[in-house]
């Protein structure tokens, strides 16, 4: 799976609307996997996961920092997501089955958000691009 | 065999009257095939698929998907029943279409995200929830009868 020139226009238009609400969508893309995808809570048990949380608000806005770097490093992901590899692999060892589920609730907030802008080809770059990201998180697992 | 409660049922049902089959079906259908390209397999009879244009503007795909959104809403009268409502699609899947049913999850999911797109902050979390997880049993039971 490569990144065209269009998916990279794509992404980095997509972070330019997203702008300040970077945080806020992490921790609304957080919520709908934690109560849609009840499993996923068992990575966060010293959490509050209940609406509104402020650890959920923060761990959203880390998310959020942490694909706006990806976003604007293309060229180089493994390379740029290398110590949230690590973290991921060694660490907090998350089964990898959960980054789609984040991802497809990452996709749902943003299409939530901004529907006119969440065209069928942005869309497909997007899903590339949190594909590309689980890929590097996953790649030191084993 | 799944299990609804009243809210989840409310929460699907409340959004289910305001979706147009047609364009909501379309667009689902059409993003599949652009977002996941290998689906368009099974649609080599179906004309012009050759862009995301073309796709999304291709009136036998449009057709389609509001075929698949109609079946969707036998689902949703039918939460209680959707093994024996879905066995003779999941038989004409199986045999005639030869459909594997992981294209039913990449369905589901991406009707979702249109719901999501179309209906902004009425697609609350709750009804995400209930609507992920009839698309799951809808997938489910459409799988059923494969051998």
């Amino acid at each position: 799976m490569v990144l065209s020139a269009d998916d990279k226009n794509n992404i980095k238009g997509a972070w330019g609307k997203i702008g300040g609400h970077g945080a806020e969508y992490g921790a609304e893309a957080l919520e709908r996997m934690f109560v849609t995808y009840p499993t996923t809570k068992t990575y966060f048990p010293h959490f509050d996961v209940s609406h509104g949380s402020a650890q959920v608000k923060a761990h959203g806005a880390k998310v959020a920092d942490a694909l706006a770097k990806a976003a604007s490093h293309l060229d180089d992901l493994p390379g740029t997501l290398s110590s949230l590899s690590d973290l991921h692999a060694h660490e907090l060892r998350v089964d990898p089955v959960n980054f789609k589920l984040l991802s497809h609730c990452l996709l749902v907030t943003l299409a939530n958000h901004h529907p006119a802008d969440f065209t069928p080809a942005m869309h497909a770059s997007l899903d590339k691009f949190l594909g590309l990201v689980t890929s590097a998180l996953a790649s030191k697992y084993r | 065999m799944v299990h609804f409660t009243a809210d989840e049922k409310a929460a699907i049902t409340s959004i289910w009257d305001k979706v147009d089959l047609e364009k909501v079906g379309g667009e689902t259908l059409g993003r599949l095939l652009i977002v996941y390209p290998w689906t368009q397999r099974f649609f080599d009879k179906f004309g012009n698929l050759s862009s995301a244009t073309a796709i999304m503007g291709n009136p036998r795909i449009r057709a389609h998907g509001k075929k698949v959104l109609t079946s969707l809403g036998l689902a949703v009268q039918n939460m209680d029943n959707l093994k024996e409502t879905f066995a003779h699609l999941s038989e004409l899947h199986c045999d005639k279409l030869h459909v594997d049913p992981e294209n039913f999850k990449l369905l589901g999911n991406m009707l979702v995200i249109v719901l999501s797109s179309h209906l902004g902050k009425e697609f609350t979390v709750e009804v995400q929830a209930a609507w992920q997880k009839l698309v799951a049993a809808v997938a489910n039971a459409l799988s059923l009868k494969y051998h």
